[in-house]
């Protein structure tokens, strides 16, 4: 076996699973604390990565040139505007629905789903769309013929999603908010008795599920350059399968859940085929319910009689 | 009112179940004698409804067996939720076998298929569907099923649908219910769900049935009802009863054998006389302090607790 | 309402303010900025239009919210909010065993009134029909959210267009072959995945869905991949509806000497796909009146009561499971039959989603009511071709209203009443 195609594949996994991971912290964060599948989550994706050309359109037309600058406008600006499309969607289609059947949630969220879609569609047009790559530069390892290469901007990918994660994870186990939302989580009754505004909590999950998915879409569109009205399915479904692989409602879970899906992916496109990669994803997830719904840092589940 | 003397239906041998870290049930033994009314009681969190679940396959105990014999069935419950396989199993196939089988097709609907049949703490009534409809799911063990004639309505198949819906007929009828045949189950006022989960239970035709707290929230006048249809299921339609309540007035009322669980463990069994003279179950009930004013002339101490556990 | 609240204009005014603020945020960058090449044009029209309108909509819900007039018409606008399920009385009406043949009558002379056009979009809206009537066992009934009934409909669609191309069977020979192999892919799939949770069912068989399509897509060589595969026509005891005979029989306008129509196939396609419309509805309609049906039902409303009674909860899912397959798998020889050629873009999650949105809009377990809601959806967008592009975006408007407003679906569910005369036991 090619030790550098090896190291290739485990870094594509590993720059791909940072995204798998920053998007599935959506999914686990919401299924923890309301028990439902988004399934809008991966269209909220999509929408960032719209944002993301808008935004970069607009900042170059106001003439700001500075690389960090715009970057960090375009961000800031897309994850905010994603935030309030999370909010607003849960205000929408998922608040009115609490304490309906079990059914009612999940095909709410698909219409939603539907509706994004659509909606971008018919005001962006259905063709693809691009960027203009912004940064350019390989960092290569290795020698002549055989390197291990890594561009910049998935550099930035990696850092920007472990950040990410960081300033995550530091506001669920260290602020007051986190505190909440944890309560929440373990019990919405009591919770909501305690005095937790627990509306309020879940709402504010939405946001920060929708503007981790943001920071991928940035990422990401900067990194791909094109994208579609139509990405957020399989990238959401292949998210989906990271919470899951996890742990669902584990944040650790979600991130470590990405990295080892990312991986498995780059393994198989690079050594297998790479014309299944989405059939062994999906392939995968079914596996890992089948024989362990419990994900790798989740706790099992007892059910109530 | 007597024990009768019959065989033990089931046999609660080294029951334990944890829970993570939690141990529920540690080693709790005892038996249901057949045609008996029994009663579990306990102190909140005793462990009753664990008990409860495990014999009605809900939940997988951790370790122990449950021995139910019918006469038609001699099956230990816990082993038909399928085991966890061990690396010894791999050495005996035919035990590897046999573990797999319940592993793939085994379940909870397997000990009532044996005849346990049981109502819930918070009734589960299958609330969109009539009454009768829900007497008729519990009947499915007993009438056609096959899809192809139901499709054809053979003769055969409709005669086997008539006399199901009889039968619902006469169980409601038995529960007071025949009025509220076509209403929605959960439009039923909250006595009517309670009785109509009792006949939906009997309709499977059980040899045991476990009722989990069957007169929670009912009113003085419903709860003696309750204990004469206990007493009536048990007489007329030869069930044996297994309760779990907390209205002592009605379980040292209906029942003649009651097993007291707490912490997990059986401090005390007996007949109901035995049980409300038994300082062991005050002290559970009423704390230790208590215990000690009311024990102290009879000389029990407190380290002699679990010598004196079993009376009976 | 004892307590009379003042009515306060502000509030209204101000929540109506605020609305409008977000939905510019939400709609201003997507629907007003729209972009080509690397630029964006200036549509900023459309979303101060819709933020208008949504603060406009804010505060006179926030307004008449607020007085007793108003909220006696909100909730008239609304209406009841009931479980939307009924116990159907034990007397018949009298027009209701006439409604059945009339009905029946007028469906058997449809293509005497129809043009090849029309015809084909009641042909594809029969194909929903089934669709509609084979999921909504699935998620009506048994309430397992199937995201990926489309793998079936391929599954049925592809046993067609093999069996054509590599063993030269017709339509006849692989109806029962599809609806069966369709029913034993269900039951492939089905029993490993049955035992989980309901929404993990739900991402699973989505899961499995897009598997079919992707391996349909990517084995070239055995069918088609995306250039797709040619379906063979129905027969008519071996006579064929094309101009020239290709599968060995003789065309149907020469053995008649009559002369040669496109219609006659489409004719015939629709009359057989009616016939087994009618028989699905009657045999769906006993299922739910037997066991099966029952259990199913069961299942849906209570799992754990289900097993307290006995129940085997995985293999009453996968009887619903593969029923539901085996009429997904019958839609698709009707596609393939009728499209003559078929490839993996026809089945893809969209396709569920429309599925599943009649299933929703129908009434999750009523029959008329998805019948009447797969007839609308796929005859509504043709009659309605200027709204084309919108058809999307209305259906999930739709699917989210419903479940908002009544998740039970329009049409009210009335259940049988049991008729008790002296039990004879």
């Amino acid at each position: 076996m090619d030790i550098y195609i090896l190291g290739q594949q485990l870094l594509n996994g590993l720059i791909l699973g940072s995204i798998y991971g920053l998007i599935a912290i959506g999914y686990t964060m919401v299924y923890g604390i309301i028990g439902m599948i988004n399934f809008a989550h991966g269209d909220i994706y999509m929408i960032s990565a719209y944002l993301t050309a808008i935004l970069l359109s607009l900042i170059f037309s106001l003439g700001i040139t500075s690389l960090p600058v715009v970057l960090l406008l375009t961000l800031f600006f897309a994850m905010a505007i994603t935030g309030t499309y999370g909010w607003a969607i849960e205000r929408v289609a998922y608040r009115p629905l609490r304490g309906s059947t079990r059914l009612a949630p999940l095909i709410s969220a698909i219409g939603m789903s539907l509706v994004l879609q659509s909606y971008v569609q018919i005001s962006q047009g259905a063709r693809n769309q691009g960027v203009p790559i912004l940064i350019k530069g390989v960092l290569r390892l290795g020698g002549e013929e055989q390197f291990v290469q890594i561009t910049y901007i998935q550099i930035l990918i990696v850092i920007a999603s472990f950040i990410g994660m960081a300033a995550l994870t530091y506001i669920i186990l260290r602020t007051s908010l986190g505190r909440q939302c944890r309560a929440t989580q373990q019990d919405r009754k009591m919770a909501a008795i305690l005095g937790i505004n627990t509306n309020r909590i879940i709402s504010t999950v939405f946001v920060i599920g929708s503007s981790m998915a943001a920071l991928a879409g940035v990422l990401v569109t900067l990194n791909y350059g094109s994208f579609d009205f139509y990405i957020g399915f399989v990238i959401g479904i292949k998210a989906f399968t990271a919470a899951v692989l996890g742990g669902i409602g584990s944040l650790p879970g979600a991130m470590l859940g990405g990295i080892v899906l990312g991986m498995a992916e780059g393994l198989f496109s690079g050594f297998v085929s790479s014309d299944y990669k989405d059939v062994f994803a999906f392939g995968l997830l079914v596996l890992v319910l089948v024989f362990r719904p419990s994900g790798l840092l989740g706790k099992p589940e007892i059910e109530k009689v | 009112m007597s024990v009768e003397t019959g065989h033990p239906l089931l046999s609660v041998r080294n029951l334990a179940m944890r829970f993570g870290g939690i141990q529920a049930l540690a080693d709790v033994n005892f038996d249901i004698r057949q045609g008996s009314i029994s009663a579990m009681i306990g102190p909140n969190g005793a462990g009753k409804t664990t008990v409860f679940n495990c014999i009605t396959g809900f939940y997988r105990a951790t370790g122990g067996s449950i021995h139910y014999r019918s006469d038609s069935h001699d099956i230990n419950l816990v082993q038909v939720l399928g085991e966890k396989l061990h690396l010894k199993d791999f050495l005996n196939p035919p035990r590897l076998a046999n573990r797999l089988y319940y592993k793939l097709f085994g379940g909870s609907h397997l000990v009532a298929q044996a005849g346990v049949a049981r109502t819930f703490q918070n009734i589960r009534l299958f609330r969109e569907m009539t009454a009768i409809e829900n007497l008729l799911v519990a009947q499915h063990m007993q009438i056609i099923r096959n899809p192809i004639s139901g499709v054809l309505q053979t003769p055969a198949f409709r005669r086997s649908e008539q006399d199901s819906i009889d039968r619902a007929h006469i169980w409601l009828k038995v529960v007071g219910l025949d009025k509220d045949a076509n209403r929605l189950a959960g439009e039923l006022p909250y006595g009517h769900q309670r009785r109509l989960e009792i006949a939906r239970a009997m309709a499977t035709g059980p040899k045991l049935i476990c009722l989990d707290e069957p007169a929670a929230g009912l009113n003085p006048k419903e709860t003696e009802e309750l204990s004469n249809l206990i007493r009536l299921l048990r007489d007329q339609h030869q069930v044996t009863v297994l309760l779990i309540e907390h209205d002592m007035g009605m379980v040292m009322d209906v029942s003649e054998h009651i097993v007291v669980l707490d912490h997990g463990e059986i401090i005390a069994e007996g007949t109901p006389h035995e049980i409300e003279n038994s300082p062991t179950v005050l002290a559970a009930y009423l704390g230790e302090d208590y215990s000690n004013t009311v024990v102290a002339p009879d000389g029990t101490t407190e380290e002699s607790r679990p010598q004196e556990m079993i009376s009976a | 309402m004892p307590i009379q609240q003042k009515t306060s204009l502000r509030k209204a005014l101000l929540d109506g303010f605020w609305s409008g603020i977000l939905a510019l945020i939400i709609f201003g960058p997507i629907s007003g900025l729209v972009l080509k090449g690397y630029e964006v044009q200036n549509e900023l029209m459309r979303p101060l239009l819709i933020a208008l309108s949504v603060a406009v909509g804010r505060f006179l819900i926030s307004y008449l919210i607020q007085t007793t007039k108003g909220r006696y018409y909100l909730g008239k606008l609304v209406g009841k909010r009931d479980a939307g399920v009924t116990v159907a009385s034990l007397t018949k009406s009298k027009y209701q065993h006439l409604l059945i043949p009339v009905l029946v009558l007028a469906g058997l002379s449809v293509p005497l009134l129809l043009g090849k056009y029309w015809l084909t979009v009641v042909i594809l809206a029969l194909i929903y029909v089934l669709l509609g009537l084979g999921l909504n066992i699935v998620v009506g009934l048994a309430g397992m959210l199937d995201l990926g009934y489309v793998a079936f409909y391929a599954v049925g669609a592809y046993t067609l267009a093999m069996g054509a191309q590599y063993f030269e069977l017709g339509f006849w020979t692989m109806l029962p072959v599809a609806a069966i192999g369709a029913a034993m892919f269900g039951a492939m799939l089905g029993f490993p995945v049955l035992r989980m949770h309901g929404d993990y069912l739900a991402i699973v068989t989505l899961g499995f869905g897009e598997i079919i399509r992707l391996v349909l897509n990517n084995m070239l060589e055995i069918t088609g991949g995306p250039n797709g595969a040619s379906a063979p026509s129905p027969t008519l005891f071996g006579l064929e509806f094309t101009r020239r005979a290709k599968q060995g029989g003789i065309p149907f306008h020469e053995y008649f000497d009559i002369a040669y129509s496109p219609s006659y196939k489409y004719i015939f396609i629709y009359l057989i796909l009616f016939v087994v419309v009618c028989l699905m509805i009657l045999f769906v309609t006993r299922l739910k009146q037997m066991p099966m049906g029952r259990a199913w039902e069961a299942l849906r409303e209570d799992e754990i009561a289900c097993r307290s009674l006995g129940i085997n909860h995985v293999t009453v899912k996968l009887s619903a499971f593969m029923m539901g397959a085996m009429v997904g798998g019958i839609a698709g020889v009707f596609f393939a039959t009728y499209q003559g050629f078929i490839n993996p873009s026809s089945f893809t999650f969209f396709e569920s989603a429309l599925i599943l949105a009649i299933v929703v809009l129908g009434g999750l377990g009523s029959t008329v009511g998805v019948i009447v809601a797969a007839l609308v959806l796929t005859i509504l967008p043709e009659a309605l071709r200027d709204f084309a592009e919108y058809r999307v975006l209305l259906f999930g408007i739709a699917m989210v209203l419903m479940m908002v407003w009544k998740p039970r679906g329009l049409i009210r569910i009335k259940r049988k009443a049991y008729e008790l005369g002296e039990p004879t036991a």
